[in-house]
C-alpha cells in the first residue's frame, strides 16, 4: 500500500516532537522536512547555555542525522517555505521547488517581536532567536567588547543579559514594565530577581520605553523616551515572540494571533495541521516548551486518523534556573481578587520568595523564588485541582522539613509527579527506567525516558532519584594513590605544591611510609615534575627502569629503541642510518610499528648509548608515559581527498609537544579528511581535516579499550586546533591520574567539563595554562642527546666485570 | 666455575659507583648478582628473578625489597625470599664497604 505523504514545514522543537509522536504511532506517512535553519533540530531552550559557553552548538542538537535517516525522513536543509497552495495539497519554497502532501503539518513556530525603535535595523542589534543569533553574539562580544543594552526584561532578555555578561561584557537590562518577568512575577517577585540580578553586576532599568539607537557605522548609545541616553556599543532586542502565520494565512487558514486549531489540533483545513508556537488554542498562544508536546502528542493521534485525544490547554507553569536563579511561577499567581488568600514567605538575605494563591480552599497559582524545590507538589495540587482540607495549614513547608536534595526526600514524593516538566516524565517512570535497565548516568536516563532533555533543570532531581533506587551507588570512593601515601592523586599534587616538596624520597618520609613501591614512586615523580618542571631533585632511582635508560625493557631484559619520526616521515638517510645501525649492533629484528616508526629490537642495554649516539636522531618516547608520536596521512599534499595538509601539520603538532610527559602515554593523529586513514578517531588527541576547518577530538583509543574520540571543538583555521589541543593536552597532563589514559580521563570527568575548563574557560584562565604548558616545554630535554655522553647516574648502562684476579687484593679480609 | 668453598671478597669498585637505591649488575665468571645502594647498607641477591629471569638491578627498590622490572613480583634483599607476587627464593651475597670501596664475597 503506498504511504501518504505527510509534509511538515518547520524542523524546531515542535515540529520533530510531533513528527517523533507521529512515528510512534506506526509507519503511516512518507515524511518529508522543511527546514529553514540550516540545523538539524536543536534544543532552542539551550541556546542561552550556548552563548553563556556552557554549551556548545555540537551539543544542543536533539536529533541527528542519523535519526533522521533511520525514520526515512527526507529533510531539506536551508529550504525556506514561501506559499502554501491548500486547493493543489503543494507548498513552494524561496528556491522555487515544489513538495506535494496528503497530510501538511505546519510547526513555523515564532519570530522574535521587534518593536519600532528608530536605529533597529542597525548593524550591532541583535535578536536571540537561533544558532546564527549566538554566533553573532559572541563573535560581536570578541571583536568589541563594551556595554550592551538588553532591551526586554523577561525571561529571553535575562537569559541573554546572563551570557553577555559571561562574554566579558557590561550590561544593561531596559524593561518597559514596573517589574521584571511579569508573566511568571509579581511586583514583590520581581523585586527579589532585580536584587539577585544586580548582585551579578547587571544594570536593571524599569519602565523605560526605548526610542532610539543611535551612532553611525556602529552602535554609540540607546535613547529612551525620558530623554536619558545609555552609551553602548551593543543592543539585543528581546521583546518577546510573535507566532509565524504568514505562510498560513496565504493558505487561507483561520488566524488569529495564532492559526487557529481545535481540541484536535485540525485547522479550518482537513489536510492541514499546526502545531507549537504558531499556534492558537483557545485564545491562547503558548511560548513555553511543556504544551508543544502535549500538543504533538494530541496532534499524532488525530493525523493517523485515531482522534482518541484532545488538547485541552496547559495550565501555565515556569520552573527553571533564570540566570542560576531558581524560580517556578504557575497559575494565577497574582491574586488580584480580593477573595483569593495569599500564603507568602520572604528572606531578603537568603533571597528566597515563596508566594501561594488559596482560591475556595484551592491552590490555583504559586510563585517560588530562590527555591524551587516544593514547586512539583504545588503544581500538582494547582493541576488536580484538589481540595485542600487539612493540607491548608501546612502548605507552605511540609513538616517535617526535608533536607534539600536528600535522596529520601526524593522517595518520598509521590509516583505521579512530575519531575521533568518539559518531557513531561514523572517519578514513577523514571524509578522504573533506573530499576529496569540498571542505569548508573544522567545519559542513561536522558535516553531511556528522555527526562531532563528539554531544559535540564531536573538533572539533580533526577541523579538524587537514581541514587536513592541504587541505594547510593553512584557516590565516588575516594581513591588513593596506594598505601604507601594514602592520599588521592588530586590531593597529593596540591601537597606537593603547597608544601613545596620537591622530591620523591620527601613525600614519601613526610606524607607516607618512608618507603614507597613501584606503584607510587613512578607517579610521585611524574607530579613532581610535572609540578615544578625542572625546579626539582629528579630520582631516576624512584622510575621505572625504562625511564633511567630511555628504551624499552623487553622480556629477556634487552631493550627496544624507537627513534622519532614525525608525523610518520621519513628519508633515505634516516634509514640508512638504522639499517647501519643495526647491523653493526647485531639487533635482532627491525619492525614497524603501529605509530608509524621503526623499532630496533633485541638491543643491549650496554649498546644504547652508542645507538643513540650514531642514530642521530631524537628520542621517541615509545618507553614510557609521554607524547608518543603524530600519526598523519598523506593529506592534501598527494591525495586527491584530502581537504587539510595534514603531513605538515602533524609534523608541526608532534613538534610542538614532543619530550612531554604525560599522566598515560598519549598518541594523536592528524588526517586530512573525515575518510581518517590514519584514524585519529581512536587517538587520545585527533586533528580531523574538514573542508573549511579541523575537528579537534579527544579520549579515542584503540588498545584494551577501543572507543571513539568525543569532538572537543570545530574551529577553523589550524592555529585555532592547535590551542584547542594544547588546552586539553595541558590540562590532562594537570588533572590526570597517572596512569590514567584519556579515555578514562574524558569519562571520567565528562566532556562537559572538560571543555568548560578547557577550550570554554575565560581567556586568563586559558593563558594560563598555555603559559605553564609552555614553562614545561622550554625544559624539556632530549634524553638521547643529553645522556649518550654523559649518563645521568654512575654505571647506568654498564654492569660491573670483575676480573679473575680479582680477589687477590682482599684475601686479607676476615670472612 | 667457582664454588663455595672458594668464595672470598672481590672488589666492585668505590661505594659511590652505585647511585642511592639504585642496583647494578655484579658479574664474576659465571656467578650475577644485583647489588644494591639502600643508604646505611648495601646488599645483594642473585641478579635474576626466579619467575621469569628479570634483571632485578634494574628494578624499583621498596625499603630492602626490590620489585622485579618484567612483572614486579618482590623480592626480600636480605633473605632473597620472594615476598609478593608469587614463590620462590633467590641466592644472597655478603657485600663489605672498607674505605669506600665496595666488596663482594663471590
Amino acid at each position: 500500500m503506498e504511504r501518504k505523504k505527510l509534509l511538515v514545514i518547520g524542523n524546531g522543537m515542535a515540529g520533530m516532537a510531533c513528527v517523533d509522536a507521529i512515528l510512534q504511532q506506526g509507519p503511516h506517512f512518507d515524511i518529508t522536512v522543511l527546514s529553514e535553519e540550516p540545523y538539524y533540530n536543536y534544543n532552542r531552550i539551550l541556546l542561552s547555555s550556548v552563548l553563556q559557553g556552557e554549551k556548545l552548538v555540537d551539543d544542543i542538537y536533539i536529533n541527528t542525522k542519523e535519526w533522521y535517516d533511520a525514520n526515512g525522513i527526507d529533510l531539506h536543509l536551508g529550504a525556506k517555505a514561501v506559499d502554501i497552495n491548500a486547493p493543489l495539497h503543494q507548498v513552494v519554497t524561496e528556491k522555487g521547488d515544489i513538495f506535494h502532501y496528503d497530510k501538511l503539518l505546519i510547526a513555523t513556530g515564532s519570530d522574535p517581536f521587534i518593536p519600532p525603535i528608530e536605529g533597529v535595523k542597525k548593524k550591532g542589534v541583535f535578536a536571540f532567536r537561533n544558532i546564527n543569533d549566538v554566533n553573532a553574539m559572541t563573535s560581536h562580544c570578541e571583536e568589541a567588547p563594551g556595554r550592551a543594552v538588553v532591551i526586554g526584561g523577561g525571561l529571553l532578555g535575562l537569559e541573554a543579559a546572563y551570557g553577555l555578561i559571561k562574554n566579558n561584557m557590561q550590561v544593561t537590562v531596559v524593561h518597559l514594565g514596573n517589574r521584571l518577568m511579569e508573566r511568571q512575577l509579581d511586583e514583590i517577585g520581581g523585586l527579589f530577581l532585580k536584587r539577585e540580578i544586580e548582585k551579578m553586576g547587571i544594570e536593571v532599568l524599569l519602565q523605560k520605553s526605548t526610542t532610539r539607537i543611535m551612532g553611525k557605522d556602529r552602535i554609540e548609545s540607546v535613547q529612551f523616551k525620558d530623554g536619558s541616553i545609555v552609551e553602548a556599543n551593543m543592543v539585543v532586542v528581546a521583546c518577546g515572540i510573535k507566532p509565524n502565520i504568514e505562510l498560513a494565512k496565504k493558505a487561507g487558514l483561520k488566524v488569529n494571533r495564532g492559526i487557529e486549531v481545535n481540541d484536535h489540533m485540525e485547522t479550518s483545513d482537513p489536510d492541514i495541521f499546526a502545531v507549537g508556537e504558531c499556534v492558537e488554542h483557545r485564545g491562547m498562544v503558548y511560548g513555553l516548551v511543556a504544551p508543544l508536546y502535549e500538543q504533538g502528542k494530541v496532534l499524532a493521534s488525530t493525523i493517523v486518523g485515531l482522534k482518541e485525544l484532545t488538547y485541552e490547554g496547559t495550565t501555565l507553569a515556569t520552573k527553571l534556573k533564570v540566570m542560576g536563579i531558581e524560580l517556578f511561577s504557575a497559575g494565577d499567581f497574582l491574586a488580584e481578587d480580593p477573595s483569593m488568600e495569599v500564603v507568602a514567605y520572604e528572606d531578603h538575605a537568603f533571597g528566597v520568595y515563596k508566594k501561594l494563591v488559596v482560591h475556595n480552599n484551592r491552590l490555583i497559582g504559586s510563585i517560588l523564588i530562590g527555591d524551587s524545590r516544593d514547586s512539583g507538589r504545588f503544581l500538582k495540587l494547582i493541576r488536580d485541582e484538589e481540595r485542600l482540607g487539612d493540607k491548608r495549614q501546612n502548605l507552605l513547608f511540609e513538616t517535617p522539613p526535608a533536607v534539600a536534595g536528600s535522596p529520601e526526600d526524593v522517595m518520598s514524593l509521590p509516583d505521579d509527579e512530575t519531575i521533568c516538566g518539559c518531557i513531561g516524565v514523572t517519578k514513577g517512570q523514571i524509578v522504573c527506567a533506573v530499576k529496569e535497565n540498571n542505569l548508573k548516568s544522567l545519559a542513561g536516563v536522558k535516553k531511556c525516558t528522555k527526562a531532563s532533555t528539554g531544559c535540564g533543570t531536573c538533572a539533580g532531581t533526577v541523579e538524587d532519584i537514581m541514587r536513592a533506587v541504587n541505594g547510593g551507588e553512584l557516590e565516588e570512593v575516594a581513591d588513593v594513590l596506594c598505601e604507601c601515601v594514602p592520599f588521592p592523586q588530586e590531593k597529593l599534587r596540591n601537597i606537593v605544591q603547597t608544601q613545596k616538596l620537591k622530591s620523591v624520597q620527601e613525600i614519601l618520609d613526610v606524607y607516607g611510609n618512608g618507603v614507597g613501591c613501584q606503584v607510587c614512586k613512578p607517579a610521585l615523580s611524574y607530579v613532581i615534575d610535572e609540578v615544578w618542571c625542572g625546579e626539582h631533585t629528579e630520582d631516576r632511582s624512584a622510575r621505572f627502569i625504562n625511564d633511567r635508560v630511555h628504551a624499552n625493557i623487553q622480556k629477556d631484559g634487552t631493550f627496544s629503541v624507537i627513534p622519532r619520526m614525525r608525523g610518520g616521515l621519513t628519508n633515505p638517510n634516516e634509514l640508512r642510518k638504522i639499517a647501519d645501525v643495526a647491523d653493526k649492533y647485531k639487533v635482532k629484528l627491525v619492525k614497524v610499528t603501529g605509530s608509524q616508526r621503526l623499532d630496533l629490537l633485541g638491543v643491549k642495554k650496554a649498546d644504547l648509548p652508542k645507538i643513540w649516539d650514531e642514530l642521530g636522531m631524537p628520542c621517541g618516547h615509545a618507553y614510557t608515559k609521554a607524547v608518543r608520536m603524530v600519526k598523519s596521512c598523506v593529506g592534501a599534499e598527494f591525495c586527491r581527498y584530502g581537504t587539510q595538509n595534514s603531513m605538515q601539520v602533524g609534523v608541526d603538532l608532534e613538534k610542538e609537544l614532543e619530550g612531554l610527559y604525560t599522566p598515560g602515554k598519549l598518541k594523536m593523529g592528524v588526517v586530512g579528511c573525515p575518510r581518517n586513514c590514519a584514524e585519529a578517531t581512536v587517538k587520545d588527541i585527533g586533528l580531523i581535516g574538514i573542508e573549511g576547518g579541523w575537528q579537534v577530538v579527544i579520549g579515542g583509543a584503540a588498545g584494551k579499550v577501543v572507543r571513539a574520540a568525543d569532538i572537543l571543538v570545530t574551529v577553523s583555521t589550524t592555529e585555532e586546533a592547535f590551542e584547542a589541543a594544547k588546552l586539553f593536552f595541558q590540562y590532562y597532563r594537570e588533572n590526570g591520574k597517572y596512569g590514567e589514559r584519556t579515555y578514562d580521563f574524558v569519562e571520567r570527568l565528562g566532556l562537559e567539563k572538560v571543555r568548560r575548563e578547557t577550550i570554554l574557560a575565560n581567556k586568563e584562565i586559558q593563558d594560563a595554562i598555555l603559559n605553564r604548558l609552555e614553562k614545561s616545554k622550554a625544559n624539556t630535554v632530549d634524553p638521547w642527546v643529553v645522556e649518550a655522553k654523559r649518563p645521568a647516574t654512575s654505571m647506568q648502562f654498564d654492569e660491573f666485570v670483575l676480573p679473575k684476579d680479582g680477589a687477590a687484593l682482599l684475601n686479607n679480609f676476615p670472612v | 666455575m667457582t664454588n663455595e668453598s672458594e668464595a672470598t671478597w672481590r672488589l666492585i669498585g668505590t661505594r659511590d659507583s652505585i647511585p642511592l637505591r639504585e642496583g647494578r649488575r655484579v658479574c664474576f665468571g659465571d656467578k650475577e648478582a644485583a647489588v644494591f645502594n639502600l643508604g646505611d647498607k648495601f646488599l645483594a641477591v642473585e641478579s635474576n628473578c626466579p619467575h621469569k629471569q628479570g634483571p632485578l638491578e634494574d628494578g624499583i627498590v621498596s625499603g630492602e625489597a626490590v620489585f622485579c622490572p618484567l612483572h614486579n613480583w618482590k623480592i626480600d634483599l636480605n633473605s632473597g625470599d620472594v615476598i609478593a607476587g608469587g614463590e620462590g627464593h633467590i641466592a644472597t651475597y655478603a657485600i663489605k664497604v672498607e674505605d669506600d670501596q665496595l666488596y663482594i664475597r663471590f
